[in-house]
């Protein structure tokens, strides 16, 4: 029998994204939509999503935030843009989808690992002020806590080395991104 | 014609030859480029999935050093995901005053400021509107009648911002290329997505995307890219999508054709280029009359 502590500590993660700005954004952008599945037929990874675009739009506008944010889906989203081109009623629905990325990233514990990627990019630009992407994979190899990650980029990476595309970062530029980023990221009212 | 040029961290890192070859091309069209100083990352794909105020106050930046220190131009960057970053910067700020100020907010930590004046250009479309095809013609030094290119252009540059081209049926890329007399593949998947960042994270799924793409292009001798993630995910990976095919920036066969020197284009610097395909490329051309 669970203690009323620990119920109360699932639950208080699924109340504070119900409740959320962030959300309530999101539901904005997809209320409009009228179920007719271009955006899944559009889609180049629907084959590889648990929820299809249709599908997700529909939870989120029926409120089951857990299931939605649960889904393997929003990580297999290309930023390809097409589902957006094509919708007909005009949603924005590849922001949705960044959105709904964005809460989970935040509030779904699941979740937190395959934020590395992107941990590892703002942690690379903050440090560099531009992209260096052999420091970039590299960081993400440790965020992500995954042995087996690395020895998948082995043989892209050295063929990138054989033809001298791989630079290990020097000193940062003059252009630095330091305070922008900290007053974006600290800012009040972030969601 | 004067441009404030955003190469982005790509160009600077693995995409090298596309930054030569750009600035090599744009020169001898008789485009100037001025680097915006001190510019900093866009955001890339990721900065959108960590906050988006971060998606807009990134390339805003920029677009706020481009405004103080080269006024008046217009930025070009080759790189699609930059440009549609920047372009994203530049249309949201213009739309809602809101958020310009929300963004102007943060840039204050930099005492920088963006009074939304800046147009932001893709490559693609100073080549085709601002120069155009006739200029890039008179220019072109070989011809290439028998060599068959497959214009992939990508996401980016068409979606979701309808710009300069249409993105269902694009046409710009192709009609660079006819310019220098190239025989243009007529396909369906020059506006199909490469799997962009999934080829990081999710490999699995980005594989098929990159196959179908090399696989679609299979009669083609080379495919054409202005966008060096789409050149990347297509050459770093065919060996496991099982289909060799040289992918070149649109502005390395362009120097080709201008007559530039190897070393400005780097052609030989790409993955996919074999020797087998740069001994053809002569076969393949044709001398421009001399009037």
């Amino acid at each position: 029998m669970p203690s009323a502590e620990t119920e109360r500590e699932k639950t208080a993660p699924l109340l504070r994204i119900a409740r959320s700005k962030a959300l309530e954004t999101v539901r904005e952008m997809v209320a409009g939509c009228m179920q007719c599945g271009t955006c899944t037929a559009s889609c180049p990874n629907a084959w590889a999503m648990d929820l299809t675009p249709r599908q997700l739009w529909r939870l989120v506008n029926f409120g089951q935030e857990e299931e939605v944010l649960a889904s393997g889906t929003l990580f297999m989203c290309s930023t390809c843009y097409t589902c957006t081109l094509r919708c007909p009623r005009n949603l924005p629905l590849t922001s949705a989808m960044a959105a709904l990325k964005r809460l989970a990233f935040e509030h779904a514990h699941k979740t937190r690992r395959r934020a590395a990627f992107y941990r590892s990019f703002v942690d690379n630009i903050r440090s560099y002020g531009r992209v260096k992407e052999t420091a970039l994979m590299s960081m993400y190899f440790l965020a992500s806590r995954d042995p087996k990650l690395p020895l998948a980029f082995t043989a892209p990476a050295l063929r990138l080395l054989g033809k001298g595309k791989l630079h290990w970062p020097g000193r940062p530029g003059r252009g630095s991104l330091g305070r922008l980023m900290d007053a974006v990221m600290n800012r009040e009212g972030r969601p | 014609m004067n441009y404030a040029y955003y190469p982005g961290c790509s160009l600077k890192e693995s995409a090298r030859e596309y930054d030569l070859s750009t600035q090599a091309v744009m020169e001898s069209l008789g485009a100037k480029l001025t680097e915006i100083p001190d510019w900093t990352c866009c955001g890339a794909s990721a900065a959108e999935a960590v906050d988006d105020l971060l998606s807009l106050a990134l390339p805003a930046r920029n677009l706020a050093l481009a405004e103080r220190h080269l006024p008046g131009l217009d930025v070009l960057a080759p790189c699609s995901a930059c440009y549609l970053n920047l372009r994203r910067a530049q249309e949201e700020t213009n739309r809602e005053r809101r958020v310009r100020d929300e963004v102007n907010a943060m840039l204050g930590a930099e005492s920088l400021s963006y009074g939304g004046g800046v147009t932001v250009r893709h490559l693609l479309d100073v080549l085709v509107n601002d120069i155009g095809p006739e200029r890039i013609e008179a220019a072109v030094k070989h011809f290439y009648p028998l060599l068959k290119v497959a214009p992939y252009s990508g996401c980016q540059i068409l979606r979701p911002y309808r710009v300069f081209d249409d993105p269902e049926h694009p046409t710009a890329l192709g009609r660079v290329l006819k310019a220098m007399y190239v025989d243009v593949l007529d396909w369906k998947a020059g506006n199909a997505c490469c799997g962009a960042s999934l080829a990081a994270t999710k490999h699995k799924v980005a594989l098929p995307a990159i196959r179908a793409v090399l696989d679609a292009a299979s009669e083609a001798d080379c495919i054409v890219t202005v966008c060096p993630m789409c050149q990347m995910n297509l050459e770093l990976y065919q060996k496991e999508a099982g289909r060799r095919m040289p992918v070149l920036y649109l502005t390395q066969l362009m120097g080709l054709a201008l007559g530039l020197p190897e070393q400005l284009l780097r052609v030989a610097h790409n993955l996919s280029v074999t020797p087998d395909f740069l001994r053809s490329l002569p076969d393949k051309a044709a001398e421009a009359a001399t009037t």
